[in-house]
């Protein structure tokens, strides 16, 4: 059996603030509450739900860019909550974060080549010469030419700039990437290049991600496993062939269902969630889901449903609801 | 028979930037019937929004300037308007939502003292009379509570919620045409799912005219009956939806349709993709601007612009050499 390269363990981040309306008292906003999932070498965990559902604050808290309150994150089986500032800097090596807005996390004073030259020098790997070359090597592994190497951030397009933040983020050879709505700001054409990009160093590097996104076409393309997200918990995880075949969740079938097909389909009958998703300062009593879902009944209100494990085709698949849909 | 509500002819807007003048939008016609929803689509840059803008006088002038064109409100000439008779049509006879209500909000008004100040502008109502009516109206729209809602400020509200707002101000004074500018681009898919059905609703029960301009072309395909598709500040292609997707005449409008991430029924290897960038417009290559990027381009490409060309299937195409219809 493979060895996961990362085992995430009921992992907490709840953030303190202010209660609405007349409350003045502190109060916890639970944005990741009790998740858990493993991911094997070279595997993409897409990583799905609607704004606010906690799908950034659980990519920082797996890199400790935010620090979890509880649970384990195990890579390579050493938790990497345990580790103090000098193991953990060792260990941010091997993993790596790709951002949304390639502008916002890229220096504008620092030229291509010192932006992607930067986690070599703050790790003192090699010398300035094999740097230097290791930075060529990276400009033309994301499908640019070397001389791009000594412009300016403002002066390439949002394809261009998210090439150069990958670039960037493989400099170290990590293992794992964390990235955060990488296409979400690219226009169709553009973005489908640059997932092709995604892939391809996937393959040829062997990195395993956790890919989020607010898109389940995207996920699709990009996942071998997802995770699906409400209110700070995964509700449904599965191989992502039988997760869009067959929808466990009546969550993840609702967002399957509200993608507009990409062709002109009348009378197609789609499933509308009524109503926003609530606060996750005060979630609904029960399953957190039942104010919205077209399948809740009357238990869903007063009880909470346990997670449920199937094994389908070799593969586990997880999720917590009380009247889970058919095939 | 159906008439245009909307007809602009050969519309051509300009802006001044650091490089020189450009030319954002160039020799733009296209017309919009009663009760029909039209997509404008394309890439970002490539000029839905200074179009729109173009239509209600809103381009901001300077650096911008409309330097050419008609604009035909039920036959009448909107660039011909001053300022004042502009404001006049503004709201009640054509208006326009945008991607961001936050922006078009006042952020230290309530709901109500914003929506009864468009009613009373154009509507002679009394406070009470516009005060019911914006009620009404938010109801319409589908806001809980809306006696309730209308004492609240934008900030209180979901960015959905915000979009309903938008539109129940755009709508209070029953235009014939509303422009809708991305709507529902800031939006989850599930808020975007709700409030495009309410667009769609909302425009059989007014019989309005709507523009709706989106870079998705899935959202075109489950809302409008035409599209409109841009490049560069220029038509490519206009064509119904049902031809447009099943057979698309101009190679750009295959490569935005096949580079859509769509779900599959069985995963891809790699996705189709359009090679290239978007030129930058204060530097078009001669002749068609889609040429670098094109798989079906010749040496007279390079040579010749070509021009939108009305094709037998109530299409047109600007394209010398475009795909052949396909009929099945
Ligand atoms: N630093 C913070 N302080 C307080 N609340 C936060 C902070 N960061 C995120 N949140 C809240 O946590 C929840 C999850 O946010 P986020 O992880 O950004 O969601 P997503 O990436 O899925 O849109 C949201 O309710 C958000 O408002
Ligand atoms: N205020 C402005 N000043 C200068 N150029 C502008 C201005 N507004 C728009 N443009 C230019 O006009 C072109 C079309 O822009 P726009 O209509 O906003 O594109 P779209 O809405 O299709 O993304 C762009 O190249 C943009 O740079
Ligand atoms: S537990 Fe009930 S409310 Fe929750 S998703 Fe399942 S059916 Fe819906
Ligand atoms: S005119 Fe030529 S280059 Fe332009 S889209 Fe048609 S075939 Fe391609
Ligand atoms: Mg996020
Ligand atoms: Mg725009």
């Amino acid at each position: 059996m493979t060895k996961p390269l990362l085992e995430v363990r009921n992992l907490v981040k709840h953030f303190p603030v202010r209660g609405g309306g007349f409350s003045f008292m502190r109060q916890q906003l639970k944005a990741v509450d009790d998740v858990s999932f493993t991911l094997l070498p070279g595997q993409t965990l897409g990583l799905v739900g609607e704004s606010g559902c906690g799908k950034s604050t659980l990519g920082r808290a797996l890199l400790r860019l935010q620090e979890p309150n509880s649970g384990q994150v195990f890579f390579e089986g050493r938790d990497i909550l345990q580790m103090n500032r000098a193991e953990l800097k060792a260990q941010r090596r091997d993993m790596q974060m790709i951002f949304q807005d390639p502008f916002a996390s890229l220096s504008p004073r620092r030229t291509v080549a010192q932006t992607i030259r930067e986690p070599l020098d703050v790790h003192g790997i090699g010398t300035s010469l094999e740097r230097r070359k290791r930075v060529e090597e990276l400009i033309e592994l994301v499908g640019l030419r070397a001389a791009v190497l000594n412009r300016y951030p403002h002066e390439f397009s949002g394809g261009q700039r998210q090439r150069i933040g990958i670039a960037r983020a493989l400099a170290l050879n990590p293992k794992f990437i964390v990235a955060d709505e990488p296409v979400s700001a690219l226009d169709v054409s553009v973005q489908s290049q640059v997932l092709n990009l995604i892939k391809d160093l996937q393959l040829q590097l062997g990195v395993s991600f956790v890919f989020i996104s607010h898109d389940l076409a995207v996920i699709q393309h990009i996942s071998d496993v997802v995770a699906v997200m409400y209110l700070g918990r995964i509700v449904e995880q599965a191989a992502v062939s039988s997760l869009y075949a067959s929808p466990k969740h009546p969550y993840t079938q609702a967002l399957l269902s509200a993608v507009p097909a990409p062709y002109p389909a009348a009378g197609a009958k789609r499933i509308i969630l009524a109503g926003d998703v609530p606060s996750p300062i005060s979630p609904p009593s029960g399953c957190a889901f039942h104010p919205r879902c077209p399948a809740a009944q009357a238990k869903c209100q007063t009880t909470e449903p346990q997670q449920t494990t199937l094994q389908s085709g070799g593969h586990q698949r997880h999720f917590t609801c009380h009247y889970p849909l058919g095939n | 028979m159906t008439r245009p509500v909307l007809e602009v002819r050969d519309l051509a807007v300009e802006f001044d930037t650091e490089n020189g003048r450009v030319r954002a939008v160039n020799n733009v016609s296209f017309s919009v019937n009663a009760g029909e929803v039209v997509g404008l689509v394309g890439e970002s840059g490539c000029g839905k929004t200074v179009t729109g803008l173009s239509l209600l006088g809103l381009v901001p002038s300077p650096p911008g300037e409309v330097v050419n064109g008609k604009i035909l409100l039920d036959g009448h000439d909107l660039l011909k308007l001053n300022e004042a008779g502009m404001r006049k049509i503004r709201g009640s006879e054509v208006s326009m939502i945008f991607q961001e209500p936050m922006t078009a909000l006042n952020p230290v008004l309530t709901l109500g003292y914003q929506m009864t100040e468009v009613l009373r502008l154009h509507k002679s109502l009394s406070k009470r009379q516009a005060r019911n009516a914006a009620i009404e109206m938010l109801g319409i729209v589908g806001i809980p509570v809306p006696s309730k809602r209308i004492d609240e400020y934008p900030h209180e509200m979901s960015g959905g919620m915000r979009q309903r707002v938008m539109i129940a101000m755009a709508l209070s004074c029953g235009p014939k045409l509303l422009i809708a500018d991305e709507p529902t681009t800031a939006l989850d898919v599930t808020t975007q799912a709700q409030v495009l059905d309410e667009i769609v609703r909302l425009q059989h029960q007014f019989e309005m005219a709507v523009i709706l301009i989106t870079h998705d072309l899935g959202v075109v395909a489950q809302t409008c009956q035409r599209a409109l598709v841009m490049y560069c500040g220029e038509l490519v292609e206009a064509a119904p939806i049902e031809p447009l997707f099943a057979s698309p005449r101009h190679p750009y409008t295959q490569g935005l349709i096949r580079s859509i991430p769509r779900i599959r029924e069985h995963k891809i290897d790699r996705l189709p993709v359009i090679e290239g960038m978007v030129p930058d417009i204060a530097a078009l290559p001669d002749g068609c601007h889609f040429a670098d990027r094109c798989n079906r381009v010749q040496a007279d490409c390079h040579e010749r612009s070509p021009v939108l060309t009305p094709s037998a299937e109530a299409g047109a195409v600007a394209c010398w050499h475009p795909l052949e219809p396909q009929h099945d």
